[in-house]
């Protein structure tokens, strides 16, 4: 999928009270394929036309002190960037790691970018910068050839520093070539970019760079910025989402000093130069809202969406299933549900906006700053230059914060009150205004031959969205069908809330079914479930990564359910490969689950930051243990029953399995990304487990103690 | 309503008048700007906002600053000395003990808390002290074993 696909289809309509009208808000949210089209000349078309800019000064600044900038549109939000990326820059400009100084996610000096999400910040920002860097380079040989009176060919780079090859002493420091101005030479022929085997900072383990801000509480996050007269805003929430406003009264305020209020079209905001004070101003307004009768609860759910889902897209298909089902001896149907899923990021949506006659300056917590330029100025009607996004470090996002309704807020506010306001989200607004990943259905018909090979394949997918939904097994006849995506489709109530992407979308719920499915195939053709995955693969990748997990596992499989509680998984995520295996105990009369011990291969391609993909693969795999077992959004209509941690559980420390990861070696293949691919694989391989463990099949997550006593049972 | 107030904020003085009730999470953030410690879930339930109370771990958004009068606070900001990292932070660092950070100065703090109480935790007493800080991350393991290490370089610093 394309980035601007991405931004499209990531949208969700929550009920946000008064801020614009439907088809505004959907203008300015990108609320579907519809409106994008009708909306003509939209920020949306200008958008799509945006690439990464050619010029090598839009990636980097050499100061004048020698220490180098890389400008980046993409922003750090725990996932690493901060680090791999100023590896990327400092090995192809050939300057030391500690002089790169990372400027990201500043729409006024950073490099255009669609948002960050995907697993794509190296992916595809990778060699654009690397591209710009080994440019740089070759322009400050030139110069330095001048200044030295050396031919290029005898110059060489080190450190920040252009050396004579031959007399190594006789050398020029960048920062004396550039004097701290933009290079304005180009050069018509792209040097070409170093190849691995060179490298010695990229390819790397390299410790956070971010750490010691962070370990120090010096790390700004958005809620962590001052600006003076600064007033802080809490909003009257809705209790459901289509709940309407009745009747306000704000009377009790009127003695309060230092509060202020603020209303405009249904938004009422309370303000107090102290946050918690304007919360507890909030709590003494008087509001009556009028609630939508229910119509859909978590119970429900599954039903309603099969019955509200549009008509299916063929994400691809093969072969004829009228004929593969003749070839199959034995034949499988399976049902597979998923539920809602918060992506509770430990910092709440925030951020700060600072009006000063037709300019903007915003600081928030968000994925995606350049998409938050061009609304906030259409919200102001200020021109988009005259908006500028900050980024300080976000804690945490996994698509939830490629949102941005709270900088909506914050801007609308501070114009409405002259005066700077953050707005700084609740854990209950964040649960209410999240963006979940969508509750799923996924059918699945499958068939055997009598050599036990998958000859058909026939998968309806509603509501969970595409990815990683295409077959890698080897299955002559296939087709996969689409009805609904994460983004929402089919009747506009088919979710009663906002949807949107969530780390790995889709591909949590579709590895999740097509894994299973396997492993249930797998014991009908009376195999091990390894040994059935490698007979029906020709995938080599694939098939490597597998048999690296299955190195480290150190555990042999045997047909399930052998007792044992051994599970597999795997899965392509975007290019990505990975193999998870997971040994987990069952305790049968409480149906509870203990994970001891998780094993993931991943092949990624060309590794930037060794430490940096192992910390990502057991992120996941420790979040993935979530919506395994606990996480599901409870819910009746547009009301949010969960609203903090004490019913929507996240896993803590004492759930904590044993993780070994495995890097399967790959460099010749452009790095991957790798960000989310290890999580995909986490409500198959216990669920498998599980299996293994017991016999009792799950085809619901999360697998909360109940469900597996019913399936014990 | 207001009341006058003192305690110590990471070894320094301080007097503030302000209503006995709000939360000391939004006296330190707001009043003072010591913004180090975060602000997450609000209620008491994921340890973002532990800051330490005359060497006592608390959750500073359930903890009224009445509570805190003539006391002695130390936050994230006040744990390393005259510039000198505090081995739980260095550690921290070298086992890349964190990802986005915003879990990272209640986790210190109450390790740092029970080192003072145990100052060999096995990871099992590790994973009973910080049960209640959650890391959305999924950083548990590291900051075990970055809690181990700090409590050996505690070790040889004493003897």
């Amino acid at each position: 999928m394309r980035d601007d696909e991405y931004i499209l289809y990531n949208t969700g309509e929550n009920s946000f009270p008064g801020a614009l009208d439907r088809r505004e808000f959907l203008k300015l949210m990108g609320g579907g394929i519809v409106i994008l089209f009708t909306v003509g000349d939209s920020l949306w078309l200008q958008r799509r036309r945006r690439e990464y800019p050619e010029d090598f000064n839009a990636y980097l600044r050499i100061g004048e002190d020698g220490r180098v900038s890389c400008l980046s549109g993409k922003i750090e939000m725990g996932q690493g960037i901060h680090t791999s990326l100023a590896q990327m820059l400092a090995e192809e400009l050939d300057v030391a790691l500690d002089a790169v100084d990372m400027i990201m996610g500043d729409t006024a000096v950073c490099v255009w970018d669609a948002g960050t999400f995907g697993s794509r910040s190296t992916k595809y920002f990778g060699p654009p910068l690397r591209k710009a860097a080994a440019e740089a380079r070759a322009i400050l040989i030139q110069l330095a050839s001048e200044h030295l009176k050396t031919p290029s060919g005898g110059l060489g780079t080190k450190n920040g520093t252009v050396f004579v090859k031959k007399n190594p002493r006789k050398s020029v420091p960048y920062a004396e070539l550039t004097k701290g101005k933009k290079i304005t030479r180009h050069l018509e022929a792209k040097p070409p970019i170093k190849h691995h085997s060179k490298h010695t900072i990229s390819g790397k383990a390299t410790d956070r760079m971010d750490a010691r801000a962070k370990v120090t509480g010096e790390a700004k996050f958005t809620a962590d910025i001052r600006v003076p007269g600064m007033l802080h805003a809490k909003i009257l929430r809705p209790p459901a989402h289509g709940a309407k406003l009745v009747d306000v009264d704000t009377s009790a305020l009127e003695k309060m000093s230092g509060v202020q209020v603020v209303q405009d079209d249904g938004l009422v905001a309370v303000l107090h130069e102290h946050p918690d004070v304007a919360e507890k101003a909030l709590g003494m307004i008087k509001a009556t809202f009028e609630e939508p009768e229910y119509q859909v609860d978590n119970q429900t759910i599954f039903e309603h969406l099969k019955a509200s889902a549009p008509e299916g897209r063929i994400v691809t298909e093969a072969g004829n299933l009228e004929e593969g089902k003749g070839l199959a001896a034995q034949e499988f149907e399976a049902e597979y549900h998923n539920h809602y899923v918060a992506h509770a990021p430990t910092e709440t949506h925030t951020a700060l906006a600072k009006i000063e006659g037709q300019n903007a300056t915003v600081w928030a917590s968000t994925q995606a700053p350049f998409r938050a330029q061009a609304e906030i100025a259409r919200v102001l009607g200020f021109p988009e230059e005259n908006v500028r996004i900050i980024t300080p470090f976000v804690g945490c996002g996994f698509g939830g914060k490629n949102q941005g309704y709270q900088i909506v807020e914050a801007a609308r506010i501070a114009q409405l009150c002259g005066k700077p306001v953050q707005v700084a989200w609740s854990r209950k607004e964040e649960f209410f205004y999240d963006t979940f990943r969508p509750a799923a259905v996924i059918r699945i018909h499958s068939g055997l031959d009598g050599s036990n090979r998958i000859v058909f394949w026939d998968y309806h997918n509603y509501f969970a969205g595409s990815r990683s939904s295409q077959p890698f097994y080897t299955i002559p006849h296939h087709r996969v069908l689409e009805k609904g995506g994460w983004y929402g489709g089919g009747t506009a109530s088919a979710h009663p809330f906002g949807v949107g992407a969530w780390r790995g979308p889709g591909s949590n719920t579709n590895v999740f079914a097509i894994e299973s499915q396997i492993d249930i195939m797998a014991e009908a053709a009376g195999m091990d479930p390894l040994a059935f995955r490698i007979k029906n693969l020709t995938d080599e990748r694939m098939k490597r990564v597998l048999n690296a997990a299955a190195k480290q596992f150190g555990h042999s499989f045997d047909k399930a359910p052998s007792g044992k509680g051994y599970g597999v998984a795997c899965t392509d995520y975007l290019g990505t490969y990975l193999a998870t295996m997971a040994e987990v105990s069952v305790n049968r009369k409480t149906g509870e689950v203990r994970v001891g011990r998780v094993v993931c291969a991943q092949d990624t391609g060309e590794v930037i930051n060794p430490e940096g993909v192992r910390m990502q693969i057991e992120g996941c795999i420790t979040m993935g243990l979530g919506y395994c077992f606990t996480e599901e959004i409870h819910f009746k209509g547009g009301k949010i029953l969960d609203t903090n941690f004490d019913t929507y559980l996240i896993p803590r420390f004492s759930w904590r399995p044993k993780i070994e990861t495995v890097l399967v070696d790959n460099p010749e293949m452009p790095p991957q990304g790798c960000g989310e691919p290890a999580i995909t694989a986490m409500g198959a391989v216990v669920a498998n487990a599980v299996y293994d463990a017991t016999g009792a099949r799950l085809f619901v997550l999360p697998m909360t103690p109940s469900r597996i006593q019913s399936a014990l049972l | 309503m207001q009341r006058s107030f003192s305690f110590r904020l990471n070894g320094k003085s301080v007097e503030l008048r302000t209503s006995p009730d709000r939360m000391l999470l939004w006296v330190l953030r707001s009043d003072l700007g010591q913004t180090g410690t975060k602000h997450s879930c609000g209620e008491g339930l994921c340890g973002a906002c532990t800051v330490l109370v005359d060497n006592e771990p608390v959750l500073s958004c359930q903890y009224p600053v009445k509570n805190a009068d003539g006391k002695e606070i130390l936050t994230i900001e006040g744990l390393a000395k005259n510039g000198n990292l505090h081995p739980l932070q260095t550690s921290f660092m070298t086992h890349n003990a964190l990802q986005c950070g915003f879990c990272t100065p209640g986790m210190i703090l109450a390790a740092f808390s029970l080192l003072q109480n145990n100052p060999h935790p096995t990871e099992k007493e590790i994973a009973v002290a910080l049960e209640g800080n959650l890391c959305r991350c999924g950083s548990y393991n590291r900051i075990i074993a970055a809690i181990q290490d700090a409590a050996r370089m505690m070790k040889g610093e004493d003897s």
